[in-house]
Parts: structure tokens; C-alpha cells; sequence
């Protein structure tokens, strides 16, 4: 268990952002509210407002990543504030003391903030423990642990499409095993007050005691499609798999692929969802992927507003009360 | 201290606003400052210019105290007309005290376009600036304690009330 007590101050205002777990509802919800106020920003002829003007974003990329680290640097430029991507070694074994050195080093450089994206679980955690006070750490992704800012931009695309999560039906469909996102997801969408959270995997790609978090576990895609308002789609994440846990990819797509005809069994009005990338024809027909009930590329757009909503929260002292006359 | 009705003082900025409009050709955008700006704009637009558009402002991005104040989430977003380029643009905020809101709310409108010009409305003006900035049109003018508070309450009917603040005054 890991201690998500330091990204809280004794007030409960975001001093880092690691892991939906450990978070509350009225955070996850403003940070919602806060996106969807940073939309009109992105509406405008200077998409730029100057909430981290003068302050400095490092990306520390250890593993590979096009989307969460672009939509990261867009965010961190829309708030004004200087970004640094750094190419990490990822095959130097970079833990322990290295990691501590790289630490140390980018905070002779004066950041404030740190973008961590790294294969070992508890990366972030790490890294948060060991940042000089008032410097910050966003976890864009540990190992198999968490992607916080992914499940939040998540549930902002069905709060924007679906209004009211207390009456949904999501579902999860793939690789559970291997996927931080769905760990994140899955606590915020209970956070959230998910009337039904159903995830649907084969055995191999679900973890042990997958049912304590709150979900019901389907084995079958077709069932487990019944009646949802939301599919939200994972992808196959080859370069994890260690042993055989899969037949062929072909035997997945027969058998877990979202296509057409079995999108049919959700509700006509169901979005589909993937948080990138895609493998086409592997765990989403192409023809769904482009289909008019796929929110894909929103998912996408709407990431930028996440992600400056979480920078600027960490920023500012938290907005729960009134301001003053000027 | 008897506090002026905000009925009497939005028919004085009406009368002063009025001849703003005069050329149909160009009508200038009316523009409030969340949350009582905007309510008082709300109001001076169904008198003056009922088919126009309304924009509204939400200057938490700009504040220079962001880092000490934060975000106001429930404060609606930024709205404004899809083009202010060379437009007269009428900015309305209930009380002027620093001027630092008004240079925030000027800041973002730049972020917009370049307008021709800016008029700032001003329904209670109670003095103590910090920048150099003065309101065209002011509604009362009002001295107070620099423990005093004074805000507007609404929406549906507006009243402004004076409080005396313990500890600090905003």
C-alpha cells in the first residue's frame, strides 16, 4: 500500500497529483469544474492564460509516450509556463541512488513541477517523496500502478457526453492486468458514484481479487455489452505481456475485439472510448474506432483542459471560497 | 450607512451609457465581471441593448494574487462575442477598490483581440487604488473603513451589503 496521504496538505488542497486512489470526490469534481472552465481558453485567438507564468515544468519521460506527453506540454504552455522535455535513458537502470541523482540534478535547475512517466510502479510516489518542498510531481503513469490525469480526462469526456454518472453503466474491456489506466478509471468512476462499473477481460488479463474494487466481472464480451452507456476500450499491451497469456491476436480480436455488430448490444446512444493508442482490428474494428459513437479524439482535446486544470490546482491555493472585490 | 438601491444607480449608468449606442451600425459589446459585474451587465444590456450579446469574464486566470487565491470553479468560464477586433467594448464590475480586477479583466480581453476601445463602468466606486486606474462611468462613490467589505448579493435581486471584517480587510 502505498501512502497517497502526501499529495494532500492538512487543508486537502492537491500538493501533487500520484494516484486517483487516496483522492475524494469534491477534488475529483473540481477538477471537472476547473477543465471545463479552461475549455473557453482554448476557444480563443491567444489560447494562453498566465497561471504558471515564470514557473518551470520539467517532462520527465522514462518511458515512451506521444500523447500524454504532448497534451502535458501543450497544458503546461496554455498556462504560460516553461517547459523542459527531457529524453530519459529508459535502459539505464535508472531506481534507487540514479534516480535520486536525477532528482537532485533537475532541482539544481530550479523546476517546479515534474511530469513523471516511468515502468516501475510507484515511481511517482518515489519521486514526490523525495522533491524539495514546494516543488510538485504529476504521475503521467506508473508501471501498472496509476495514470491519474488519463482516468480524470476520462471521466470528464463522460461527464461531458453523459451529465450523470450515478445512473450509468460503464464498462471496461481488455487488458486489466497490464493497464494502469484502468486501475485509475476504476477508482474514480466509485469516487464518482458509477451506478455500475463492469469490467469484461479474459481470465489471464485480470488481476487476482479484481471483484474487491468494486466491479462486476464479466468473462464474455457480448453479456457484459448489455445495456452500457459507456465501452470504454484498452488496448493490448504487447510489449508488457510476459508468457503466453494469449492465444494470437487474432483469437482476441475474435473474442474481445469491440466491433460494429457487437457495439450493437450497448445502448444506442453508448460512446466509445480508448485511451490511445489504438491497435486497430486487435481490440477495436477501424470502422468503430471512426464510427459516430466514438469519442476518441475528444478524449484527446479534452486532455489539454485535465491536465492545466490539475497544474493550475496544484499552483493556486484551492477555490472552495469567495473572492474579493477589486 | 445608508447604501445607495442599486435600481437608482443602474438607471444613473443607463442615462450615462445611452449615448454609447447611438450609431446602430456599431453597437458596443457589454462586458461583466463575474459575479456581480456580470449580473449588473446582465441588467444595463435588457435596458440599453436587448438583442445584443452579452460577454462575461472570469478573471481568476489573470488575478496577480492567483498563487495566494486560486481557482473559483464554480464561477462560470470566460464568454465573450467571437470578435471584439475594433470594437467598443463596455466593461462592468460592481465595486472598484485596487483597480487590480479591472487590469486582470483588461489583460484578457486582449487575449481576445484588439478592441478600439474600452469604457469602465463602475456601479460603487469606494476609492484606495493601488494602480492607476479610473472608472468613465461611476454609479455612487462611497469612503469606507479599510476593514469594510462591501459586495453585491444576487442574482435575482441585487442589494449591497457592507461587512466589517474581523482579522483582514480583502
Amino acid at each position: 500500500m502505498l501512502n497517497n496521504n502526501i499529495q494532500l496538505d492538512e487543508n486537502g488542497k492537491l500538493l501533487h497529483f500520484l494516484s486517483i486512489e487516496g483522492l475524494s470526490q469534491p477534488i475529483l469534481t473540481e477538477i471537472l469544474d476547473t477543465a471545463e472552465s479552461f475549455t473557453s481558453v482554448t476557444d480563443r485567438t491567444i489560447k494562453k492564460v498566465p497561471i504558471l507564468r515564470g514557473k518551470t515544468v520539467a517532462n520527465l519521460f522514462f518511458e515512451a509516450s506521444t500523447r500524454t506527453r504532448s497534451t502535458f506540454e501543450l497544458a503546461a504552455q496554455r498556462l504560460s509556463a516553461d517547459i523542459l522535455s527531457l529524453d530519459v535513458n529508459a535502459s539505464a537502470t535508472v531506481k534507487g541512488e540514479s534516480l535520486l541523482d536525477t532528482i537532485h540534478n533537475l532541482e539544481a535547475m530550479q523546476i517546479d513541477m515534474f511530469v513523471v512517466r516511468h515502468q516501475d510502479s510507484g515511481s511517482a510516489h518515489f519521486f514526490a517523496q523525495h522533491v524539495r518542498p514546494g516543488v510538485s510531481v504529476l504521475n503521467a503513469g506508473d508501471g501498472q500502478h496509476e495514470h491519474p490525469t488519463q482516468a480524470m480526462l476520462d471521466m470528464y469526456t463522460i461527464r461531458h457526453y453523459k451529465k450523470d454518472f450515478s445512473s450509468l453503466r460503464v464498462a471496461i474491456v481488455g487488458d486489466i492486468l497490464h493497464s494502469r489506466v484502468a486501475r485509475s478509471q476504476i477508482h474514480a468512476l466509485n469516487l464518482l458514484n458509477t451506478a455500475e462499473i463492469r469490467v469484461i477481460a479474459p481470465r489471464t488479463l485480470l488481476p487476482v481479487g479484481t471483484e474487491s474494487l468494486g466491479v462486476s466481472v464479466y468473462h464474455d464480451l457480448e453479456t457484459g455489452l448489455k445495456d452500457v452507456d459507456v465501452v470504454i476500450m484498452l488496448r493490448l499491451q504487447r510489449e508488457r505481456m510476459r508468457g503466453a497469456l494469449l492465444p494470437s491476436e487474432k483469437e482476441y480480436f475474435r473474442q474481445f475485439g469491440l466491433s460494429q455488430e457487437r457495439l450493437q448490444l450497448a445502448k444506442p446512444d453508448a460512446i466509445v472510448m480508448h485511451p490511445g493508442p489504438a491497435n486497430r482490428g486487435v481490440e477495436i474494428e477501424s470502422s468503430v474506432m471512426d464510427g459516430n459513437q466514438s469519442v476518441i479524439l475528444q478524449q484527446v482535446s479534452f486532455g489539454i483542459s485535465v491536465r492545466m486544470a490539475v497544474m493550475s490546482m496544484i499552483v493556486g491555493q484551492s477555490g472552495l471560497h469567495s473572492g474579493g472585490e477589486g | 450607512m445608508t447604501l445607495p438601491s442599486v435600481e437608482s444607480l443602474l438607471e444613473k449608468l443607463v442615462q450615462a451609457l445611452t449615448p454609447y449606442f447611438s450609431s446602430p451600425q456599431s453597437q458596443p459589446i457589454i462586458v461583466g465581471i463575474e459575479t456581480g459585474g456580470a449580473w449588473i451587465a446582465e441588467r444595463l444590456l435588457q435596458r440599453i441593448n436587448p438583442e445584443g450579446e452579452l460577454g462575461r469574464l472570469n478573471i481568476s486566470f489573470y488575478r496577480d494574487d492567483f498563487t495566494k487565491t486560486g481557482l473559483h470553479p464554480t464561477v462560470k468560464p470566460s464568454r465573450l462575442p467571437s470578435d471584439i477586433d475594433d470594437k467598443t467594448i463596455i466593461l462592468v464590475d460592481d465595486v472598484l477598490h485596487s483597480g487590480r480586477t479591472v487590469r486582470a479583466a483588461m489583460n484578457e480581453i486582449f487575449d481576445y483581440g484588439r478592441p478600439q476601445k474600452i469604457v469602465l463602468v463602475i456601479m460603487i466606486d469606494r476609492g484606495s487604488r493601488e494602480i492607476p486606474i479610473q472608472p468613465d462611468i461611476v454609479g455612487a462613490t462611497l469612503e469606507l473603513d479599510s476593514d469594510s467589505h462591501i459586495k453585491l448579493e444576487g442574482p435575482e435581486s441585487l442589494k449591497f451589503v457592507i461587512k466589517t471584517l474581523d482579522n483582514h480587510a480583502q
